[in-house]
């Protein structure tokens, strides 16, 4: 597996000009005679048809929700980092990148980490021009918070929903070339295959989720912007279709896979209720600005009212465990601490899951109407699901999955081990590490569409030349068939339990052993736990209705199907990567007081796996992180 | 400008400002009813003698805002059936009012109402005989004129006639009460914070209209059924009305 | 909890549609109306029936993709709630609920409670967008816009799509969220440039796309999950008329 990352020459600084500059472009009146397939209608998935379409490739655009406009995108809610530096408060873009890097634990790319920095400013001035309605201050400017663990303010926002309004801006841009003709969009598609020819990506297979057909589109370069893995977890803070399938089919066809085991659990959740659970609620971190997380010190306490709890029978475990970011520590640290309170017994709500966030101590500073002007949205989402109010009573919060830093591997030009398919967004590996910071994501997604897959892939077509294949020929038409011989294979074991049961027990599983806190006998019998569901999910399940119509039953089986086997890689990079960084905790590697020990020396590098083929362990390779910028440095937040 | 689904709103907004605007100069010429028959003969009169280029200007000006109104509405509700052809199992509402939802029912009503009230008062059809009724009272130089107190008490003397336009009156009311807000809206003339303000001055408006035209129908019949003496109370005995009437056929003759 | 669900059933767009009974029992108070579903899908596979076809997906409240008629009501009788963060506990035991989809000629229904909303989509395309080339931005500071254009179109742009303005509206209307469309970027210097195509062309999309007409009576802003306000339906019908006005006087 060829893992040169193909990272540019010269100081970090000027690499990404330097590879723009020594990249082949397609001519202007070229353009059009190139096919691009963009899989995914997100932030990094809108705004790349967008830009490719407005360049004058003609793109097909795919997602499987009902319009581009409700990819999962939308749900973030904080906002989006960028280095303008606009508050004078110390932030540049090698501060980003340091930060990015860090926070990300050094597991990441230094070279991609910069160029994300250098980028998000172009992001904020795109989205302004496109009428995002980013928050102002009086003076008409911009205005910012500090946001997840940053100590200057760099977050750009749009209330409660930046993810919302970015998505907006892409799906407008989207729009317009959609109605302009260069871009056709696919609605209610859901990717089942990559098709290759030799070596190449060169088109997809999709089914058409309301007619149920099955068909095959193909194009000179494919690109997959189809989110994370979260799922894999049944409960997590992604949407109900969010699914493994098109990244999990491309790896089986040759991508090879980095880091699964990088998942990112978000410290503020609302806890889980009950057995009728779909998915976890995530309210924003900025929550934690006003909010002081705590616990009662003794279990005996766990079970009173919060309010009648005296001061002194608390443990505002984050202040006292990190004074000097205290209730703002990253996602990881204040996640585990959670749980490690809870496992000493001392978590609260039903099921002892869950600590609280109180805002008593800020409404008698504040006053409530500040507070409630701050996350008046929040607080009554909060209601709306418990049924409690936090402004007399503290909220209670658990932590989630809700971001994957693991993804498709992928060079400096985004593309993936299979050339010509580009991997974008949360989808990719690159740029978060082993921990993503707060306000992240949606900067990368946008960098990544925008600004970075023009070039990239505009480099790799002025290459290879255009000339898509037929939809006719024969390699299409193989991987067309394999994939309808799969989809017969869902309809037929008529069994007795019906996806989503196989989902929930699936995601026990990796909860419990591949959660937030893993260790060797425990992934160990993750993996066997997963086989066995996998036999008894081939022999039992039950899916009704036809293949060749809308079935949201066979739709989820075939999600569910890559989950299973997705699970199992994920809990098996956990078992090989022998050390806690991030995200990724090993009860092994831990200091006396329970801070993560990273191995540098032997895992400084991503993990990427390649496919074996059915019921064949895959293998693992190594990309080494060479650090020529940064000083690995043990990361603390005390 | 019109064709658009906002053009014919416009046409809605501006033809119902008119009618708005008209209800209003009506209602104040009626209440003259009040002050007795020389008053309101002597209005009518000036009302008939305006030069007949601003009389008829008038009147098809207001036939066609009438027209308007009513040609649109109904092309409006044919597309808003076809927009929603499957009624929910439950039609349930929120905010919207009775008289909002309605508008078309009682536009309806009012549009049948017009008609027979100018039958009625205008071209006389119903009753010839109140085209014949003339008096000198009210008149600016002693010559006979149209005697309109007369004609509006014997006509409200019905009970069924004046029950039939009171009713219709409340139905001017609950259409006033959105549609005078409505235009506001139609025209873009309204916002969040001035929402509350116009609506209660429509409410206000309409309730005003309503009260305005009802007092005329309801004070004949009071004084019908022997309430209270509003008018000269000659004009309720038997005989009044087919002297009026004889002595026109007798001056007519002569 | 012991629900007695009524709920529409419908196999294709041209296939006749009809109400289906099912009891349901064991209903947690803390489940989402969704889950509540979840649970009936799973009780009618067990009893080897097809289940029923409905659109979700963040079950968060942002994504719109939630689109039933519960009650009567789009996303239920609560305000301010997609159907995703509806809760059991509003309900009562042994109420009888009856679910339909979102009813409008322009939203034809794909299968049970899904309907197609690409009306929607069309209306944006012909004119929800400001024209920037990407990269061709000026830095973000560049035109100061005051707090109180932004706040007001940013309440404008948290419109999510979903529908339930047109699913409430006795005329299917689709002006709440056309006029929300068009009035974020309308409010915005950016949106000057384009703002009367803007007003025209979606006007013109909306009305082709078979919705009804907007009668004034607020049922959708009511029925609206981010509470959109009547008003950029106002200033829709004041931009249209002014670059109606400007085109005629051009």
């Amino acid at each position: 597996m060829n893992l040169d990352p193909q990272i540019p020459e010269g100081p970090l600084s000027d690499k990404w000009d330097n590879h723009r500059f020594s990249s082949k472009l397609v001519n202007p009146a070229n353009k059009r005679k190139y096919r691009i397939i963009v899989v995914g209608s997100g932030l990094a998935g809108g705004s790349a048809a967008a830009t490719l379409g407005e360049l004058g490739y003609q793109v097909d655009c795919f997602c499987y929700q009902d319009t581009p406009r409700r990819a999962h995108s939308i749900a973030a809610q904080g906002g989006i980092n960028a280095a303008k530096n606009y508050q004078n408060d110390g932030d540049s873009i090698h501060r980003l990148f340091y930060d990015t890097v860090k926070g990300g634990d050094f597991r990441s790319r230094e070279a991609n980490v910069y160029r994300l920095a250098q980028n998000s400013t172009n992001i904020i001035d795109q989205c302004v021009a496109q009428g995002v309605p980013f928050a102002r201050e009086y003076g008409g400017l911009l205005a910012n918070r500090s946001f997840g663990g940053a100590q200057v303010s760099r977050t750009f926002y749009a209330r409660g929903q930046t993810g919302q309004q970015l998505l907006l801006g892409a799906y407008s841009a989207l729009s317009r070339q959609i109605a302009s003709g260069q871009v056709k969009m696919h609605t209610r598609h859901e990717m089942l295959d990559l098709v290759t020819v030799d070596g190449h990506a060169k088109g997809i297979i999709t089914r058409n989720l309301v007619t149920g057909g099955t068909d095959a589109w193909t194009a000179d370069a494919v690109l997959l912007c189809t989110g994370g893995y979260g799922n894999v977890y049944y409960l997590s803070t992604n949407a109900a279709g969010c699914n493994v399938t098109a990244t999990y089919r491309a790896h089986r066809r040759g991508a090879g896979f980095a880091n699964p085991c990088f998942t990112q659990i978000h410290p503020t959740c609302i806890p889980v209720a009950g057995d009728h659970q779909s998915k976890l609620t995530l309210m924003s971190e900025s929550l934690r600005n006003d909010g002081r997380v705590w616990v009662p010190n003794d279990k005996e306490s766990c079970g009173l009212n919060p309010n009648d709890i005296k001061e002194e029978l608390r443990d505002y475990f984050l202040e006292r465990k990190y004074p000097s970011f205290g209730n703002l520590a990253p996602r990881d640290i204040s996640s585990r601490s959670a749980k490690e309170a809870c496992d000493e017994g001392r978590g609260v709500g039903p099921g002892g899951r869950g600590v609280y966030l109180d805002f008593a101590d800020s409404i008698s500073r504040l006053g409530e109407s500040a507070i409630r002007e701050r996350y008046g949205n929040l607080f009554q989402m909060y209601e709306r699901i418990t049924g409690e109010n936090a402004y007399n009573r503290p909220m209670r919060i658990y932590p989630a999955i809700h971001y994957t830093m693991g993804g498709l591997w992928v060079d400096y030009n985004l593309q993936s081990t299979v050339p010509g398919c580009f991997v974008l967004g949360e989808a990719n590996f690159s740029d978060h590490g082993a921990n993503r910071l707060g306000a992240s994501a949606l900067m990368q997604g946008l960098s990544d569409g925008y600004f970075v897959i023009p070039y990239t892939v505009g480099n790799y077509l002025a290459r290879s030349g255009a000339g898509s294949i037929s939809p006719d020929g024969p390699e299409v038409k193989e991987v067309l068939e394999s994939v309808k011989e799969r989809t017969s294979q869902l309809l037929s074991p008529q069994g007795k339990r019906s996806s989503r049961s196989y989902h929930k027990e699936l995601g026990q599983i990796m909860w419990e052993f591949a959660g937030m806190a893993r260790n060797e006998s425990g992934l160990k019998k993750a993996i066997g736990q997963i086989q066995d569901l996998r036999d008894d999910f081939n022999k039992n399940l039950i899916v009704p209705g036809e293949g060749d119509r809308l079935n949201v039953e066979l739709e989820r089986a075939g999600r569910v199907r890559d989950f299973i086997d997705f699970g199992e890689l994920l809990c098996r990079d956990a078992l090989e990567r022998n050390e806690s960084c991030g995200g990724h905790f090993r009860e092994e590697h831990q200091t006396a007081d329970g801070e993560a020990t990273r191995d540098d020396e032997n895992f400084a590098h991503a993990a990427v796996w390649e496919y074996k083929g059915e019921g064949k362990e895959p293998t693992r390779h190594k990309e080494d992180l060479k650090y020529e910028n940064i000083e690995l440095a043990v990361r603390s937040y005390k | 400008m019109f064709s658009s689904s906002l053009g014919k709103k416009y046409l809605m907004a501006l033809s119902g400002l008119v009618l708005i605007g008209f209800v209003f100069v009506h209602m104040a010429g009626n209440l003259q009813v009040l002050l007795g028959q020389a008053q309101i003969n002597a209005y009518a009169h000036s009302l008939q003698s305006l030069p007949w280029f601003i009389l008829w200007g008038s009147r098809l000006f207001l036939l066609a805002a009438v027209l308007i109104h009513a040609f649109t509405a109904y092309s409006l509700i044919v597309e808003n059936r076809k927009a929603r052809p499957n009624l929910n199992e439950i039609e349930a509402t929120k905010r919207a009012g009775l008289a909002s939802l309605r508008m078309g029912l009682t536009g309806s009503i009012l549009l049948a109402f017009i008609v027979f009230h100018l039958l009625h008062f205008t071209i006389r059809t119903i009753y010839p005989e109140y085209a014949e009724m003339m008096t000198t009272v009210g008149s600016p130089d002693g010559t006979e004129i149209h005697d309109a107190f007369l004609m509006v008490i014997s006509g409200f003397k019905h009970d069924v006639i004046s029950v039939f336009y009171v009713v219709a009156m409340g139905m001017l009311c609950a259409h006033l009460s959105h549609g005078f807000s409505s235009v506001f809206q139609s025209l873009g003339l309204r916002s969040e914070s001035w929402r509350a303000k116009i609506d209660l001055v429509a409410i206000g408006y309409a309730w005003i209209i309503f009260v305005g035209f009802s007092i005329v129908p309801l004070s004949v019949l009071a004084q019908k059924h022997g309430i209270y003496e509003f008018y000269d109370p000659s004009f309720f005995s038997q005989e009044v009305e087919e002297k009026s009437l004889s002595t026109n056929l007798l001056n007519n003759e002569s | 909890m012991k629900l007695t669900l009524k709920i529409w059933r419908q196999n294709g767009p041209s296939a006749n549609g009809s109400f289906e009974s099912h009891t349901l029992d064991g209903v947690s108070e803390d489940s989402s109306f969704l889950e509540m579903l979840d649970q009936l899908n799973e009780q009618l596979l067990g009893e080897g029936k097809e289940p029923v076809a409905f659109d979700h997906d963040c079950r968060e409240g942002i994504c719109g993709t939630c689109s039933l008629t519960i009650n009567g009501h789009a996303h239920g009788p609560e305000d301010s709630t997609t159907t995703c963060q509806l809760h059991m506990r509003k309900f009562r035991d042994g109420e009888t609920v009856t679910i339909e989809p979102f009813r409008a000629n322009a939203f034809p229904i794909v299968r049970d409670l899904i309907v197609d909303r690409s009306a929607f989509d069309r209306i944006v395309q012909s004119g929800g967008f400001i024209s920037v080339r990407t990269g061709s931005a000026p830095d973000g500071n560049a035109i100061p816009i005051s707090k109180v254009d932004a706040d007001n179109a940013m309440d404008a742009a948290a419109c999510i799509g979903c529908g339930a303005c047109v699913a409430s509206c006795k005329n299917a209307s689709a002006m709440l969220f056309t006029s929300a469309k068009a009035a974020h970027l309308n409010l915005l210097p950016q949106g000057q440039a384009e703002k009367d195509e803007r007003a025209i062309n979606m006007v013109k999309t909306m009305d082709e796309a078979g919705f009804g007409n907007c009668r004034n009576y607020g049922e959708c802003s009511a029925a609206c999950p981010k509470d959109i306000s009547l008003d950029y339906i106002a200033k829709l019908n004041r931009d249209h008329a002014k670059a109606k006005l400007k085109k005629i006087f051009s």
